[in-house]
């Protein structure tokens, strides 16, 4: 006699039960707060942020505790989140080149105005474990100074002077939302900055580096790097003037990299360019990277057959979201269609059998 | 739970979805675009299904959701209760008593009618996806109706297998024009894609919905000399005695000893409570499920 396996409900709630009981952990140790980890682990907040495409590094902190910081799980909530919020319209345009830059730096000029602003940086840390931080987190003053008040221009504007850089086309249009339109291709550059700049950091940074030993090598340089608070503007129909609602911290790269030209051309620069929420530079470069390699139709390049060249694979791909959700799905029940192939292979195993059988009697 | 509009999406999102489940009504195979939303379920586990239960419910609908034929398996159970929470709509585990039905990898066994929808999820919607990995190439395909690699692949398992070596996800082709992915459910369930109920798909990673209207032609791809066979295990169901239902395999000691039994759970219930046992069966209980 055998009674059906049920109890789907209860292994449910029991095992949520045990997953708030795990993400406590020793409940001896005092519990972190949200406000903690959103000032202690801002790195990890601003990557939720950022692949959450929300930001309020409040609630992305509330989903790293959540998500017992697993980040892409964190990315998840805020996800999950974000859509359910309503619409009230569009901001314009951040202005970078107002930005209060925290860090600027250019590897292509010594110097520019703004000068170099080295900022918060791990660069030049000797990556030796603290082990003092292990016993007292806190940290001595650092140095201060009254902060520049001249403009910032980017560095590529000194190039666009001289026309050195290739000059990017302007629209009126308002792109297209990622997150509102199913992406079809081929999809504009606007578009495909959406997505990367959404994308995986892991995946992206892969596809970049790709493209550095030599899959669509297409030689950057940075000549800009900037983080740093940038006002965000929205108009009011009512007033009929934009005004000021917040203010956000951004990482801008754009990279100079190899030109084009020919005989009757005179040969220019080209550019990628990455925007990303928060302090995230590792993915600010690698979008400026894969963004450049995507560029190749329009610049008039040959398609190598490189990954980072192929728009459908890298947009198709870079989202940690879908790929998590596909790819965990298979832990899920299939045992309908294994059944079926069970079956299919039973079958195919007899046949094979019996014609080797009917050819040792022959 | 108040926080959210019923069943979740806001009106403007299921608006948009219904547009594309009208589109994909009027032609019949075609896989409509549509902006998929992210759901507070993983993709990959339901998402498009979710969401297209979610624009075609209504507060006076009985929904039912399966998954493996099961009403109880834990997906299910989440997806079922999704609904309770954010649409507060009356829930079944009978076929007959559900208006909509979510299901993963099953068409029930009792047949559907026409005041019934029956909504599929969907993983990877493109039928001919794992012979052309590129989007462009497939969408391309389809228009110009050029699906002679698909005959080619069928042609290819015979030649190596002596036999057409899909056992789920079985193509098939729409009244005569699209070649279509019936989501994976087993061959067997083939034959049940022309019905009286409406059948919507949605694959929400892939911002896809199609659909069958009703008594739709459906045809599975197959060759005159090899035709499409539904197959299921050579057995009985060992709880209800059925012989006409697809059926699950169990391993039940350690010497590899099997048991057969309906994957339609409510249609072995149904039939147990009708009086018929299996072989390794004992007459239904209520308490004893």
């Amino acid at each position: 006699m055998y009674v059906a396996v049920k109890g789907g409900e209860r292994a449910i709630d029991n095992a949520h039960a045990w997953l708030a009981e795990e993400r406590r952990g020793d409940t001896d140790i005092p519990e972190l707060s949200v406000a903690q980890i959103r000032e202690q682990m801002s790195l990890a907040v601003n990557r939720v942020m950022a692949e959450g495409s929300l930001y309020d590094p409040h609630l992305a902190a509330l989903a790293i505790k959540q998500a017992r910081g697993d980040l892409i799980e964190a990315i998840f909530l805020i996800r999950a989140y974000r859509t359910t919020l309503p619409r009230f319209g569009g901001s314009n345009p951040i202005e970078t080149q107002n930005m209060q830059c925290d860090r600027r730096v250019s590897a292509t000029f010594k110097d520019a105005p703004g000068g170099q602003i080295l900022g918060p940086t791990f660069d030049y840390t000797h990556r030796l474990l603290d082990f003092k931080l292990a016993a007292d987190g806190e940290a001595a003053d650092a140095p201060t100074a009254a902060p520049s008040q001249a403009p910032t221009p980017h560095i590529m504007s000194f190039l666009d002077r001289e026309q050195l850089i290739q000059t990017e086309p302007t629209g009126e249009a308002v792109p297209d939302d990622l997150t509102r339109t199913p992406l079809e291709l081929p999809a504009s550059r606007a578009l495909r900055l959406q997505s990367l700049t959404r994308g995986d950091e892991g995946f992206i940074l892969g596809m970049a580096y790709s493209t550095q030993r030599g899959y669509a090598r297409n030689h950057a340089f940075v000549a800009e790097l900037r983080i740093g608070a940038v006002a965000v503007e929205m108009d009011i129909p009512e007033l009929g003037f934009a005004i000021e609602i917040g203010e956000i911290t951004v990482t801008e790269c754009e990279t100079v990299n190899q030109f084009q030209g020919s005989k009757t051309q005179p040969p220019q620069f080209t550019r990628g360019y990455g925007l990303v929420f928060g302090m995230t530079e590792r993915k600010a470069i690698s979008m400026a990277l894969v963004d450049r390699a995507l560029r190749w139709k329009e610049l008039g390049e040959d398609n190598l057959g490189a990954p980072a060249q192929d728009e459908e694979f890298v947009l198709y791909h870079s989202d940690n979201i879908q790929a998590t959700g596909f790819l965990e799905h298979i832990k899920l029940p299939h045992y309908v269609d294994f059944q079926s192939e069970l079956e299919l292979i039973r079958k195919l195993r007899r046949e094979a059998q019996d014609n080797i059988s009917r050819e040792a009697a022959e | 739970m108040s926080d959210y509009n019923f069943a979740y999406l806001d009106e403007q999102t299921k608006r948009m979805i219904r547009r594309a489940i009208l589109k994909g009504l009027a032609i019949p195979g075609y896989q409509v675009p549509f902006a998929s939303r992210e759901m507070p379920m993983p993709y990959g586990w339901g998402t498009g299904g979710v969401q297209v239960s979610a624009a075609v419910l209504t507060p006076d609908d009985t929904f039912k959701v399966i998954d493996q034929g099961a009403d109880d398996t834990t997906n299910a159970v989440s997806i079922r209760r999704f609904f309770q929470k954010t649409a507060g709509v009356a829930v079944t585990e009978a076929t007959s008593q559900a208006s909509v039905i979510q299901t993963r990898h099953r068409i029930p066994e009792e047949e559907l009618r026409a005041d019934q929808i029956l909504v599929y999820q969907v993983p990877i919607p493109e039928p001919l996806r794992f012979l052309e990995p590129s989007e462009v190439e497939t969408r391309k395909m389809h228009a110009l109706e050029e699906y002679g690699l698909m005959h080619v692949k069928l042609y290819e398992d015979i030649s190596q297998h002596g036999d057409i070596a899909t056992a789920y996800a079985y193509p098939v082709k729409v009244e005569g024009r699209y070649v279509m992915d019936p989501s994976p459910i087993p061959k067997f369930d083939n034959p049940k894609l022309e019905m009286a109920g409406i059948q919507l798909f949605g694959a929400g990673r892939e911002q896809r919905i199609y659909a069958i209207p009703p008594y739709t032609q459906v045809v599975s791809l197959d060759f005159d000399d090899y035709p499409f066979q539904p197959t299921k295990a050579d057995h009985a169901c060992d709880l209800c005695g059925a012989t006409d239902s697809y059926l699950d395999e169990l391993i039940v000691d350690d010497a590899g000893g099997r048991m057969f039994m309906c994957s339609d759970t409510d249609y072995c219930t149904s039939r147990r409570k009708d009086g018929h046992v299996g072989a390794q069966g004992v007459p239904y209980k209520e308490d004893a499920a």
